[in-house]
């Protein structure tokens, strides 16, 4: 897998997981946002660094924020963007994931973002298409989001500086989650003191403990010396599906409320990959409140997604 | 009918004992001698067995052929050449095929294509359920007449207990065996791979191994209330090798099979996303891996399956769990039992007799003996030459298989099904 998403010399050629990557290149990633972050407030926010080249943001699967972002920061590194929504128009037309990107990449594309409901498309879509063309993941299945994860690595360095002395609270459904998959692999990867899913046993992929995090199902006892505090949102299908009974037990037992946020450390912070369900999983209170990073996350994600597109394409030249 | 002789061969036939050098004697389809030459013997053909292992034909247990209904992924022509070449010589086809082995005139069409690809014992097995459905009880007794050997619902849920064991009572009354591969649909829920450390690493929709064993529990249970004589095929896990040792020792007597990957590969084995390695019942566990050799050395699990899955190129194509699960293994079957002898799990005696003497015995076939007046079913092997699976040695249709590209030792030389030499390596 790793091999897959780096050159020969070790670049990163498509950003498919996080799993596989060094510490180097993650702190790069974050570095080289670092740098991006004043361009927002200025008069002219455009770089010419990907001028010329041709984005297609593939999804396969609803998005706003996410295609948005990669929208805006493809933009600002002044390439073409083209962004297709793909939800259900070709498999109902019949054409296979492979067919469309053979069309697209006969119109002499650079990069693909690519988002879909399947775990594993964005790494067969890598292994399937032309040698120069680099792949991003913006979602696969319950497998990973990687710009997410290392958005919100971003916006916890801002707050934190440091990262060894962290610890991460995630709650919520992470069996369903392919931003906790991508956060716990980037937080232990980066060197956190622990990583800790908070949920019901419903909620949680089997044999968790092995992805390197501790386990509590009782929010109460695991915000316990936490300093950061991860929301996950809860899909309403979760409870026709009998993994969980109501929303509002959810609410009583994982909702994150002021009371229970006093329970971390007082510095600690909220963060949210969104969009928010207020009332499930979060307090609005909580969620516009003082210790809140969420939009904070948002605006990082211009940055820290331009920062992980000009890398991707520096095999090929840019630069 | 030829008469050959197969001479100076390592003749080893576990249903006799015997693993000694000589020769075989053969006339009219049948062996007429072993070792001791028949007074006035003149071969119309002798083929040298020097260094050679010679013993009973191979009996696969699970074999999809993919006709009729999916000629693009295989066809009788191209797979019995494979299973010729790999020393098989008798398949039992399992009943999902297009349309399903539901009516005495598809059993009929599968005898019909069988013997026009040149390959005649290839045996239906009848879908347990009407349209596999789980429904409503196929008709059983019509199937078995129209030469099925066995029922099962492949691997299509059973819809509730009351309707598995009215078929399984309705089979018993016609001695019929049942094939079962335990596998709870709703457990299951649609997962691809096991619920272990890799699926919960890569997101992968995962199936517990509580899912065969509650299967194999209930359906032990119901061998106990209606007698039906079961068979559990494919099985992957440790607490299935248990449950049947116990089961047996209870004097239940069921019989089980083990698909050969499972016996080779696990989870840990499996390149992240590749399709090569999507197969149902999914690869499990180092743990059940040993128990299932163990079963398979230990005489719990009685046969190795192939569990044969040939598969166009298209269904392999995309992202793992929308990939058609299943491997391409009538080729492998040889090399990888003896890996197992030679990394040894078993002993290369019970290796053949897994292949060969069991799985005759549990069809109640006149086969997989060289013992005289048994059909010569006969497989010859160089246990000693190494090949390449590459698409200039591979016969199957389907090139599915996580070992392309490796070398194996042990290649089959020669294979005769009724006396007739159906294949030769050049």
């Amino acid at each position: 897998m790793s091999n897959l998403q780096l050159t020969a010399e070790g670049k990163l050629k498509h950003f498919l997981t996080i799993e596989g990557l060094s510490k180097n290149i993650l702190t790069e990633i974050l570095d080289t946002a670092e740098s991006f972050v004043g361009n927002a407030d200025q008069q002219i926010k455009k770089v010419p660094l990907l001028r010329g080249k041709t984005i297609v943001n593939l999804f396969f699967e609803n998005s706003t924020r996410t295609r948005t972002t990669f929208e805006l920061a493809a933009k600002r590194l002044s390439a073409d963007v083209l962004s297709m929504s793909i939800a259900t128009s070709s498999t109902s037309k019949g054409e296979s994931l492979l067919d469309t990107i053979r069309n697209l990449e006969a119109m002499f594309v650079d990069m693909f973002v690519v988002r879909h409901a399947i775990s594993g498309a964005a790494h067969f879509i890598a292994q399937q298409t032309a040698p120069h063309i680099s792949v991003i993941n913006a979602g696969d299945g319950q497998h990973a989001h990687p710009t997410q994860a290392m958005l919100d690595m971003f916006t916890i360095r801002q707050f934190k500086k440091d990262f060894s002395n962290l610890r991460v609270a995630i709650i919520g459904d992470i069996l369903h989650s392919r931003v906790a998959r991508s956060q716990i692999q980037a937080l232990n990867t980066l060197g956190v003191a622990e990583v800790r899913v908070i949920a019901p046993k419903t909620l949680l992929p089997a044999h968790v403990e092995t992805l390197g995090v501790s386990v509590s199902h009782n929010l109460t006892e695991g915000l316990q010396d936490i300093d950061v505090i991860i929301m996950l949102r809860l899909q309403r299908e979760r409870m026709t599906s009998a993994l969980l009974p109501s929303e509002s037990e959810y609410f009583k037992c994982f909702g994150l409320t002021e009371s229970k946020l006093k329970i971390a450390k007082p510095d600690a912070i909220v963060m949210h990959p969104g969009p928010i369900n207020r009332g499930v999983e979060i307090d609005s209170k909580v969620a516009d409140g003082a210790q809140s990073v969420i939009l904070k996350q948002v605006s990082n994600g211009i940055a820290v997604r331009m920062a992980i597109m000009s890398m991707a394409m520096q095999p090929q030249g840019v630069y | 009918m030829s008469r050959i002789h197969i001479k100076q061969g390592r003749i080893i036939d576990p249903a006799n004992d015997l693993d000694c050098v000589g020769s075989v004697y053969i006339a009219n389809g049948k062996v007429i001698s072993i070792l001791v030459e028949p007074e006035g013997f003149i071969a119309d053909k002798t083929i040298d067995a020097e260094n050679k292992i010679v013993c009973p034909g191979f009996i696969d247990l699970s074999t999809r052929l993919r006709e009729p209904g999916q000629s693009r992924k295989a066809t009788f022509k191209s797979e019995s050449i494979a299973a010729a070449s790999a020393g098989i010589t008798t398949l039992c086809l399992q009943p999902d095929t297009k349309p399903v082995i539901d009516t005495p005139a598809v059993a009929e069409l599968i005898k019909e294509l069988a013997d026009k690809a040149d390959y005649p014992q290839i045996y239906p097995i009848a879908a347990l359920t009407q349209k596999l459905e789980g429904n409503e009880l196929s008709s059983m007794l019509a199937l078995k007449q129209a030469g099925c050997i066995a029922i099962s619902n492949a691997n299509k849920p059973v819809n509730n207990l009351l309707i598995l064991r009215r078929a399984m009572e309705y089979a018993a009354s016609h001695n019929l065996l049942l094939i079962f591969r335990p596998n709870d649909y709703w457990l299951g829920n649609k997962g691809c791979a096991h619920e272990g450390i890799v699926a919960t690493r890569y997101g992968l929709p995962s199936i517990p191994d509580a899912a065969e064993t509650i299967a194999l529990d209930q359906c032990l249970e119901l061998a106990e209330l209606t007698g039906c004589k079961v068979h559990f095929g494919q099985i992957s896990c440790k607490r299935s090798v248990i449950k049947i040792h116990q089961a047996n020792k209870y004097g239940l007597n069921v019989t089980a099979d083990v698909a050969m990957h499972q016996l080779h590969l696990t989870e840990n084995d499996m390149i992240p996303f590749d399709s090569a390695y999507h197969v149902l019942p999914p690869l499990r566990t180092e743990a059940d891996k040993q128990y299932l050799r163990q079963g398979l050395a230990g005489d719990i699990i009685n046969c190795i399956s192939s569990d044969h899955q040939p598969h166009d190129l298209d269904a392999k194509l995309g992202a793992f769990p929308e990939t058609e699960p299943g491997i391409s293994s009538l080729e492998t079957l040889l090399p990888l039992m003896l890996r197992l002898v030679a990394q040894h799990a078993i002993t290369l005696n019970q290796g053949i007799a897994a292949l060969s003497q069991n799985p005759a015995k549990i069809l109640g076939l006149n086969a997989g003996s060289l013992a005289s007046g048994f059909p010569a079913d006969i497989c010859i092997f160089d246990p000693e030459i190494h090949w390449e699976i590459n698409s200039d040695n591979w016969k199957s249709k389907g090139t599915n298989t996580p070992f392309w590209g490796q070398i194996m030792k042990g290649r089959v030389t020669h294979t005769l099904q009724s006396g007739r030499l159906i294949y030769q390596l050049s």
